[in-house]
């Protein structure tokens, strides 16, 4: 699991500084991201904050966590409002771990305490992920009645060895069908799928690739596997059991996604993530665009910003002081930090340069924009949109879009 | 009868008022770990000079680097009383001046006037291993300047000892009866005081005159923190006195006599040195490069018309870079060699800029020992971390305007018609086991050596001497040496002038850009191999970039080797774990710290790593725990 962030300590109320009362937000539209920490099993490769049941305890299991997620939902109105910054939600994005090991019922509660305590825009776009192993036909409708517009399966790879080596359970045969019942639902749909994976070869990808394009889907995203410290699968390259995944491969295989996408009308709107024009996820394009989104459960991330200066902070990692600081009426953060004018205009840069509409280049420091000219001459930026003042990335841009954001800000 | 001379014999050997027919002045000629430090030790204890309470392990051998390595670097001379049983009964007492000689070839300049001040040596090898190179240049010197030779076998006491074995090697060096080969045990004292016996009835008397000008031979000089320049003299004719004003003839420069005395084991003041005396000298300068090794001192007011010697300043054959790891030490390199000249008037050095390296110094040293010592006592003594370059000699490069450049540094190496390069050579001896000649012989060979003979010391063991171009030396000859004879040669070299080679220099370019820290002067035959080389691990050095980075290696517009480090394809982070933002913003801040550590050329970033790594030798790497 990352670790979390080195932070100051935050008030135990959860308060928020009185200055962001005086300054309007940088983005407009309020997200809230609902973490499900929970899993059947846990991934060789995942290091995101989830447990199974057998590794939790009393107190902080299952069934007592939609009610606990109220509880920092009723904080997260409080909190906001206190500055000026409680707004109905544009977005809602219940992700996990696996947020389908809930009951229906329980997702459907947690929605509905976000209404009533923060209001929802009558377009709002509400997310869950799910497993395709974890739904079926009538779970996915009663998600659409609950209020639900949107469901992100993890689908990974069409590839049976692929799914193995990432301790994925579900049969491959059945995406298509899941995809079909959530559409029948009503649900927009979206397939997640991981390149890079130990064994894979580029027709493995390819596969996966088309495969989840003839679903007929209109939205995808495709991470690269990152091995990351602590993870089991991170052990099993380090005793050589498992080769390290080679950036090149990868490289070439995001090149190979990225075509196939498009030439089935699905366009790149930021590095990992592809859509039908109006199908792009709002709830994902808010992080990149700096709007104010708090995070609900354990190690969930929130941030409250403005043009000038911003707040981000995180829960604690595990479900349990989670559960026992809620019920306490104390805030569930670990640490926060406050960013100053300087540390804000650099993540306006890491963020804003991976999505299609790209970064003004007008928002960047003068050696930011000097460097845009050799960026443009290496074929990272595009040139045409340089010239209408926007860095935009090319295809190979967005693969080396860590290197062009330190010229950027250099 | 005791030895050790009693108050009345003292008398008779009073510093100042010694008549030269009591002295003898001797030093030994000895290997590395030959024993030579102990045999000191245990001669200081015999004669009284220091007590057991006091003694010190290997006495002699101040500077910490020398006590570790085992290895005199600066000699000194130590007097001794010493008593002899008289024929007609009674004892009569000496002065015995034990100087001590810097046992490695780097310091032949500094051996020739150690030997310079005495009329004997005592030949000391070690019974398990018998005579070495260096140790054979040493007895060469010694034998040239009519010193008597003492031959002694130490460390008699080992189990390994094989003494009868290395007498007769020693009697035929030497000449004489294997019977006269000195069997003793520095460690055990056994045949000490008949070797000191030995010296007083073997080697001659000082002959000088008591009253002609003063005339003293300058054969080392330290830099003391307390008391400034302590100069050590031999005294060959006339009288030194305190307060007076002495002229060292080489520089004109004149001092007032601070101070005169002897060492016994520590400095004891005198009224002066007479002839054939041997003490040291303190005026209150600060630089030895006023008190030059070789140097002859004499009186102001009553000058001699003639030096002893013509003097030579040492000269640097092997140069270097030293430069600051990290670059703000550049301050405190200068400082630091500043202090290290106080006491080293052979180090050289003025300041050089790198694109690659920074800030640094251009060094000069002797020999690559003495190369490796001032190396360590920067890192020791001064706490720096350096990166060197590559050590490299001196050429002369003539061109066909007749315009003529000395390199030091192959950057230097100037472009446009060349007629002729010259480059030093050395007359090298390696004495080995003669299982090892088709070993040696290869190696010399592919060195560009050239045998100029060879004889049999015994029937195992043999004497190969080559003439070799001292760049081929200086890199790891030594190291491969020993490597292909399982540690049992040993090797001397002398410089013997230079001679014209077909040499080049080979550029190293990244994404055509030339890096000056990578060039190098060699043999057109190698430039080949080495462009192959130093392109093939930089290409494993040099982290990918965006774009593709050519590495080639050039003689001058001819590329002569090319690798290629493969443009970077994928940089990108992929995922926000659940929204941390915070922890991809630190991920790139520290990224962006990184890059300020990386060195820039042309576009290519080089991590500093790099280019240590490109610039040490391997072997080097491993010889040094070997050593």
């Amino acid at each position: 699991m990352p670790a979390l962030p080195v932070g100051e300590a935050v008030p135990d109320d959860g308060s928020l500084p009185g200055w962001l009362a005086d300054v309007p937000p940088a983005a407009p539209g309020l997200g809230l991201y609902l973490h499900v920490p929970f899993c059947r099993v846990r991934c060789g490769y995942c290091d995101f904050t989830t447990y199974t049941a057998a590794e939790l305890g009393g107190g902080a299991d299952q069934a007592g966590y939609a009610t606990t997620a109220s509880l920092e939902i009723a904080l997260a109105a409080r909190t906001l409002s206190s500055v000026g910054r409680a707004r109905s939600l544009s977005t809602v994005f219940v992700g996990g771990g696996t947020p389908t090991m809930l009951p229906t019922s329980d997702l459907a509660r947690m929605l509905a305490t976000a209404r009533d305590e923060l209001g929802l825009d009558p377009d709002a776009e509400v997310t869950t992920e799910a497993n395709p192993d974890s739904v079926d036909e009538a779970a996915l409708e009663r998600l659409a009645e609950a209020g639900f517009t949107r469901v992100s399966f993890g689908m990974q790879s069409a590839v049976r060895h692929v799914l193995a080596t990432l301790d994925r359970t579900h049969d491959p045969d059945r995406v298509p069908q899941v995809v079909a019942w959530a559409r029948r639902a009503g649900l927009a749909v979206s397939l997640d799928l991981i390149y890079g994976t130990p064994g894979e070869t580029v027709e493995d990808w390819r596969r996966s690739v088309e495969a989840a394009l003839e679903t007929g889907v209109d939205h995808l995203s495709a991470y690269a596997l990152v091995v990351e410290d602590g993870t089991r699968m991170a052990g099993q390259v380090r005793r050589g059991l498992l080769p390290a995944p080679d950036p090149d491969d990868q490289a070439t295989k995001y090149e190979l996604v990225d075509e196939l996408a498009s030439a089935a009308g699905l366009a790149w709107y930021e590095v990992s993530n592809w859509a039908r024009p109006g199908a792009a996820c709002r709830h994902n394009e808010a992080y990149w665009r700096g709007s104010d989104w708090w995070g609900v459960g354990p190690g969930a991330h929130s941030h409250v910003g403005t043009p000038q200066a911003s707040v981000r902070w995180w829960n604690v990692k595990h479900p349990r002081p989670y559960a026992e600081r809620l019920a306490r009426h104390r805030t569930p953060a670990a640490g926060r930090e406050l960013l100053d004018a300087a540390s804000v205009a650099l993540e306006r840069t890491l963020l804003g340069v991976r999505v299609a509409e790209g970064l003004a280049v007008q928002s960047l420091a003068p050696g930011g924009r000097t460097a845009v000219a050799g960026l443009v001459a290496d074929g990272l930026v595009d040139g045409a949109a340089a010239v209408r003042g926007r860095v935009v990335l090319t295809r190979r841009g967005r693969l080396l879009a860590d290197a062009v954001v330190r010229a950027l800000t250099a | 009868m005791s030895p050790i001379p009693n108050a009345a014999q003292v008398a008779t050997i009073a510093p100042a008022a010694t008549p030269p027919h009591l002295l003898r002045n001797f030093c030994i000629i000895a290997h590395i770990d030959h024993g030579k430090s102990t045999l000191a030790d245990r001669m200081l204890q015999l004669t009284g000079v220091v007590d057991e309470r006091t003694m010190r392990a290997q006495y002699l051998d101040r500077m910490e680097i020398e006590r570790e390595r085992g290895i005199t670097i600066k000699s000194q001379a130590v007097r001794m009383p010493w008593a002899v049983a008289e024929p007609g009964g009674g004892s009569q007492a000496y002065a015995l001046n034990m100087i001590d000689t810097p046992g490695h070839v780097d310091f032949t300049y500094e051996v020739s006037r150690s030997l310079a001040a005495c009329e004997g040596a005592v030949l000391l090898v070690d019974a398990a291993q018998g005579i070495e190179a260096q140790t054979l240049a040493n007895l060469y010197l010694a034998m040239e300047q009519d010193l008597a030779i003492i031959p002694v076998l130490n460390k008699i006491d080992l189990p390994a000892a094989q003494p009868d074995r290395y007498a007769e090697e020693i009697a035929g060096l030497v000449g004489g009866d294997p019977e006269d080969v000195l069997r003793v045990s520095g460690k055990t004292g056994a045949g000490v005081a008949e070797l000191l016996d030995r010296i007083v009835a073997e080697v001659p008397a000082p002959v000088g005159d008591a009253d002609a000008a003063a005339r003293a031979m300058i054969f080392d000089s330290v830099y003391d923190t307390y008391r400034g320049v302590v100069t050590y003299v031999r005294v060959v004719d006339g009288h030194l006195s305190p307060r007076e004003r002495i002229l060292m003839m080489s520089t004109r420069a004149t001092h007032e006599l601070l101070e005169i005395g002897v060492i016994s084991p520590e400095a004891i003041p005198t009224q002066g040195l007479g002839v054939g005396e041997v003490g040291y000298l303190i005026t209150g300068v600060k630089d030895v490069r006023h008190s030059k090794v070789g140097d002859t001192v004499t009186n102001q007011s009553k000058p001699a018309p003639q030096a002893l010697a013509e003097y030579h300043d040492p000269k640097p054959m092997v140069y270097s870079g030293l430069y600051p790891i990290d670059g703000s030490d550049y301050p405190v390199l200068r400082d630091a060699l500043d202090k290290l000249k106080l006491n080293d008037a052979a180090l050289a050095y003025e300041p050089e800029t790198s694109v690659a390296l920074g800030f640094g110094f251009r060094v000069g040293f002797l020999g690559l020992l003495h190369l490796e010592i001032v190396r360590e006592r920067l890192e020791r003594e001064f706490d720096l971390d350096l990166i060197s370059t590559a050590p490299n000699v001196v050429y002369t490069v003539t061109m066909e305007d007749r315009t003529v450049h000395q390199v030091t540094n192959p950057s230097e190496f100037p472009g446009g018609k060349i007629s002729e390069v010259r480059e030093p050579v050395v007359r090298a001896t390696v004495l080995a086991p003669s299982e090892y000649i088709g070993a040696i012989m290869e190696l010399c060979q592919s060195r560009r050596g050239e045998l100029l003979g060879m004889d049999y010391l015994s029937p195992e063991r043999v004497e190969m001497r080559y003439t070799l171009p001292l760049a081929e030396i200086v890199f790891d000859f030594f190291d491969q040496l020993k490597s292909r004879t399982k540690g049992y040669a040993s090797l001397d070299y002398e410089p013997a002038g230079d001679q014209a080679s077909d040499l080049v220099k080979v550029d190293v370019l990244l994404q055509g850009e030339q890096v000056d820290a990578f060039s190098a002067i060699v043999h057109k035959d190698k430039a080949y191999s080495y462009g192959v080389a130093m392109a093939g691990k930089l290409k494993e050095l040099i982290p990918r970039q965006q774009f593709e980075v050519p590495i080639q290696a050039a003689v001058g517009s001819r590329v002569i080797a090319r690798e290629t480090v493969r443009a970077m394809r994928k940089d990108v982070l992929a995922k926000c774990y659940g929204g941390d933002i915070t922890r991809k913003r630190k991920l790139l801040e520290k990224q962006k710290e990184g890059k300020k550590r990386m060195k820039t050329i042309g576009r290519v970033d080089v991590p500093q790593e790099a280019f240590i790594a490109a610039l040490s030798t391997d072997s080097g790497k491993d010889d040094k725990a070997k050593k």
